[in-house]
């Protein structure tokens, strides 16, 4: 990597104004997409700023939302009991995210930010319908993700926690790639009392997407049958050595059936 | 404490040190003084160098010297050597273009060395490596076989028309083609054998130092054969006396055959320790590991079988494109050749064989011995023919492998290809298999399977490879620079412990637990008693290293003559110090008897006594206990064995699931049941790694795309059957001391095929006839949705 100053601020207020006063400052979390990039020297920050000390993990639940620090790492959402019990389908996929030692050192707030387009949390914030709270505002989920690698999120701004409601059923099923096991197609359903939302990561060029045709048809009805018919064209989605964009348009229908036999 | 001698599965006493970081890697090494080597590599797959500005790289901050290929030229280095010379059918040698240490003039594949920036720190060398301005004029590029040898192709080296580094053949064509021409029916085959990358745990180092007082080089170096690389680097290379040139490879994190060869980093390092006067260490990056380590297998074929009516192989006709790459690496053009054609018989009496094999350059890094090397492509190709036969046919498909099988008595058995087999027993395999595998069982599970919406198939693979490498003489008229004898030195110590010093090289076998079973077996010395030393050329004899599966019937039987050699001297000590004759002393259980009295002396006694010589028959022998003995072997040796696996597919996703493997496999005397049942399972896994998910993928203008682990699939623990069944069904080898044959192939050499059968036999409503590994979701989901319709209309997608 290259050489870069390091800060590990105190207080979010100091967080954000060593990232807002350099533009070439990086915030890190977990840092596990993050650190393999500056090894890489893909990356050449000025500053690398280290979120750890903000107190920013934790998980809490109140009335019908549970509430995620976004420095919370994976395996303490896979294993927490209340999103076991209330959101499965986050626990199951926090526990498919990388490998052991990932899972340990990577946080929920942190993969949202980079919003990789094979990332699996993505799905799970979008179908649904989270919330980002970060230092200044809070962000409907249907506003964060604005493409692949890009959010609503301004320079220096910072998530401190994601609100998720609690459905009444959900459930992840996630097609990896077989080399790198991020998500070819990864497919997050929730239902809720006032619809169903599905929304699908890995596929797409634009990033994680819902899929409309598919909420519309399983709001109707919960079943796997329910989306059976639906085809997803293959315009606009990935190709590449693993999986051609058509392979795509058709994992999404059978993975998405999956998906919904699993929550239903 | 049990047994701990031949035949025991003692536990591997290296393991500990590995497994608590104590290993002692190159990269742990570390000496007074060291600079930092960074190698600046081409990112073009083919391009002219027109110029390289060191100044702002040699003028950054912590840089020692910059070094390009003019320094090289100018310091007149040789180039990097190759070890075997394989000629043309009109009996021209190979072409053997230069490879040069650092490029000159060009660069032919992506990661082709370029210049070296040594600093104080790696951080400085690589901040340095990216301020060297290199101008390129890029050219056309050809990294696939089928391009490559296209009329008007480019030529990845002036001069070498048509791309072609040799146009090699075995058997006679006239004889074989008429065979065809008379055949009831002829099978053809086209298919591949997918490029590998070999992704050994530890990435590739090398340190060179520089003794200023004694004017000695040492280079320590991540290799299998550090006699070999002092050799090749010390004679060709650098021109260092070897007297001068010591090569140490310490712990190694697995080689597959990629530390085999003589590699540039190493020279670069050696030679720019001496001119600079300090050590000069180079590590390798894993991105670097995937574009400058040799590459695997990567064939291009043709295969024919003439059969009567019957079903009997009458004759077998087969050309091959085989993939160099930019360079000739240093077994390289063995690989496809003598590794390969030679092993085409199988375990089958097909009487005649042809083979044509033209090797290819392409600008791709360049491809050497991969763990089986030549024996798995040849056991692929041959394994899925015989399916094929069987399909085309409607001959049972282990009928027909048996009706065609080697006979139990017939050997010593003559294949047309060259080699003589000395023992085997593929019935007894084969029988064993089927039995573990329940394979009349099988329509049962798949059955059930097809009401879990699965698509079941089983896959049967019998074979033969030979290792055990190799009689020198033979190797040698075959075109082997070197000779492939092994050495050991045992060493009995004062007071009765033994070091054992080898050629051979474990870089995760677990030699030093196996070997020193062979002392604890044939002197009676306790396992704790006995150290095994490999690796460093000050140290050790010179041996030629381990790969094709030689270290126990090579290196052991080496180990075996050097304590025949104690064990007679220690009669004659023991004959002088019981005052009876030489003759009627036996050794046994570590201890020397006058045969019918009670009178005996331990192994200790006569240790001391050789080295305390008051009492010691000193006119006729010398002192000391200390045996050497080089093996040349008289034969290859012939593993076999019967490979089945089961696989599900989901035809939704096209996604394929191990859901078995057995593996029966001949491995000649086994020494250590566990170690062998390791290097079995590591062997199949990478097998299946093969079959189902491993491709190294340039695209057509030579970039490697699968350059990283996020694009090349590695086999994970959890994609090898939890139900991954090994057990051996021995017979002797007949002419080395142990009856030992070797196992570190079989695993890799036997399953791919027993893998690929098993996805077509799982697509067999489809219609498929061959597909081509890997068998990815991807691919198989393609093959499905192009079958009008299940059951009917054979679909021809893979072809």
């Amino acid at each position: 990597m290259y050489d870069f100053a390091y800060q590990k601020p105190g207080s979010l207020a100091d967080a954000v104004s060593v990232l807002s006063g350099d533009m070439e400052a990086k915030a890190l979390a977990g840092g596990q997409t993050f650190i393999p990039v500056l090894k890489q020297r893909l990356n050449k920050p000025s500053t690398v700023v280290d979120l750890a000390g903000l107190g920013l993990s934790g998980i809490t639940v109140s009335g019908d939302v549970i509430t995620i620090g976004a420095m919370t790492r994976h395996a303490d959402i896979a294993s927490n009991a209340d999103i076991k019990a209330k959101i499965p389908g986050l626990a199951h996929q926090a526990s498919l995210i990388g490998d052991e030692a990932v899972r340990h050192r990577g946080t929920m707030g942190g993969s949202l930010a980079n919003n990789d387009p094979a990332a699996c949390y993505p799905s799970a914030l979008l179908a649904l319908g989270g919330t980002i709270k970060t230092d200044r505002r809070t962000i409907a989920a249907d506003d964060f993700f604005q493409g692949m690698f890009t959010t609503a999120l301004d320079q220096g701004e910072i998530i401190t926690s994601i609100d998720l409601p609690i459905p009444e059923k959900s459930a992840y099923e996630k097609f990896r790639n077989p080399a790198s096991r991020y998500a070819i197609v990864g497919v997050f359903v929730a239902k809720f009392a006032s619809g169903v939302r599905l929304a699908i990561t890995g596929a797409s060029q634009g990033g994680v997407f819902r899929h409309t045709e598919m909420e519309k048809a399983l709001s109707a009805n919960f079943a796997p049958d329910a989306i059976a018919g639906i085809v997803t064209p293959a315009d606009g989605l990935n190709g590449d050595i693993h999986a051609s964009a058509e392979y795509r348009a058709h994992l999404i229908g059978v993975i998405s059936k999956r998906a919904v036999a699993k929550a239903a | 404490m049990g047994y701990q001698g031949i035949g025991a599965s003692v536990r591997r006493k290296e393991d500990l040190r590995f497994l608590s970081g104590k290993g002692n890697y190159t990269d742990d090494i570390n000496r007074p003084g060291q600079l930092y080597a960074v190698i600046k590599r081409s990112d073009r797959p083919h391009a002219t160098i027109d110029s390289i500005d060191i100044a702002a790289a040699s003028a950054a901050p912590g840089v020692v010297k910059v070094f390009t290929g003019a320094d090289i030229v100018e310091a007149g280095l040789g180039g990097i050597p190759c070890g075997w010379q394989i000629h043309n059918i009109d009996g021209t040698p190979m072409a053997e273009p230069m490879h040069p240490v650092l490029a000159v003039g060009k660069v032919r594949h992506v990661g082709d060395p370029v210049a070296v920036v040594i600093a104080e720190s790696r951080q400085d060398a690589k901040n340095a490596a990216e301020l060297l301005d290199i101008a390129y004029t890029d050219m056309s590029a050809v990294a696939n076989l089928t391009d490559a040898v296209k009329p008007g192709a480019v030529e990845v080296h002036d001069g070498v028309g048509g791309n072609i580094c040799y146009d090699w053949a075995i058997g006679d064509k006239a004889i074989v083609d008429g065979v065809f021409a008379n055949a009831h029916k002829v099978v053809k085959l086209d298919l591949t054998n997918n490029r590998l990358i070999p992704n050994a745990m530890e990435p590739r180092v090398a340190l060179g130092d520089f003794d200023t007082s004694s004017g000695d080089w040492t280079l320590y170096t991540t290799s299998q054969n550090p006699h070999v690389i002092r050799l090749l680097m010390g004679a060709f290379v650098l021109h260092i006396p070897e007297n001068k040139l010591r090569v140490v490879a310490p712990d190694v994190g697995g080689g597959f055959g990629s530390k085999i060869y003589h590699y540039a980093e190493e020279a670069i390092v050696t030679w720019a320790a001496g001119k600079l006067r300090r050590p000069v260490k180079w590590t390798a990056d894993r991105s670097e590991s995937f574009m400058s380590d040799a590459h695997g297998r990567d064939h291009v074929s043709t295969a024919e079988m003439a059969i009567d009516k019957e079903g009997h192989f009458l004759g077998l006709r087969i050309t091959t494109l085989a993939n160099m790459g930019a360079y000739l690496s240093t077994f390289a053009p063995a690989v496809p050749t003598y590794l390969y054609a030679t092993l085409l018989a199988g375990v089958y009496k097909t009487p005649v064989i042809y083979c044509n094999v033209k090797a290819v350059f392409t600008n791709t890094v360049p491809v050497d011995a991969y763990r089986g090397a030549g024996r798995p492509e040849a056991t692929y190709l041959l394994e899925r023919l015989v399916d094929v036969i069987a399909l085309e046919t409607g001959i049972d498909k282990v009928e027909l492998r048996r009706k065609n099988f080697i006979g139990v008595d017939a050997f010593p058995y003559q294949t047309p290809v060259a080699l003589q087999y000395d023992s085997g027993d593929y019935q007894t395999t084969l029988k064993v298999a089927l039995k573990n595998a329940d394979w009349d069982g099988f329509e049962a599970r798949r059955a059930e399977a097809k009401k879990r919406g699965k698509l079941r198939g089983i896959g049967i693979s019998t074979y033969v490879e030979a290792c055990g490498i190799a009689p020198s003489a033979v190797v040698g008229s075959l075109g082997a620079r070197a000779g492939l004898y092994e050495v050991a030195e045992i060493r009995v110590h004062p007071t009765g412990s033994v070091t054992v010093f080898t050629g051979t090289h474990s870089h995760g076998q677990g030699h030093e637990t196996t070997f020193a079973q062979l002392v604890v077996d044939q002197l009676g010395v306790p396992f704790d008693q006995i150290e095994i030393v490999h690796g460093d050329t000050a140290k050790i004899p010179f041996g030629m290293g381990t790969y094709g599966s030689r270290s126990l019937p090579v290196g052991g039987s080496a180990m075996v003559k050097a304590m025949d050699k104690v064990i007679a001297k220690g009669k004659k000590i023991a004959a002088h110090l019981m005052e009876a004759a030489v003759e009627d002393i036996e050794f046994k259980d570590n201890t020397f008897t006058v045969a019918g009295t009670d009178k005996s002396k331990t192994l200790t006694d006569i240790s001391l006594a050789a080295y305390v010589p008051h009492n010691y028959p000193i006119e006729e022998l010398e002192p000391g206990l200390d045996e050497t003995a080089f093996y040349d072997p008289k034969n290859f040796t012939f593993p076999g064995g019967c490979h089945i696996a089961e696989v599900e597919i989901d035809p939704e996703t096209g996604v394929v699931e191990m859901v078995g493997f057995t593996a029966v496999d001949d491995v000649g005397r086994v020494v250590n049941p566990m170690i062998v049942e390791g290097q079995v399972q590591g062997g199949v896994a990478q097998g299946i790694g093969q079959a189902l998910m491993e491709a190294c993928t340039y695209d057509s203008d030579g970039q490697l795309l699968s350059g990283s682990y996020m694009d090349y699939a590695m086999p994970r623990a959890n994609d090898i059957p939890g139900s991954l069944s090994v057990a051996t069904e021995n017979t002797l080898c007949t002419h080395n001391p142990l009856g030992s044959k070797g196992c570190g192939e079989v695993g890799a050499i036997g399953s791919p095929p027993a893998v690929i059968n098993a996805v077509v036999d799982a697509l067999k409503e489809y219609g498929v006839r061959h597909l081509d590994m890997p068998a990815t979701g991807a691919k198989l989901w393609s093959i499905i949705q192009a079958a009008p319709s299940s059951g009917h209309t054979p679909a021809m997608a893979a072809e």
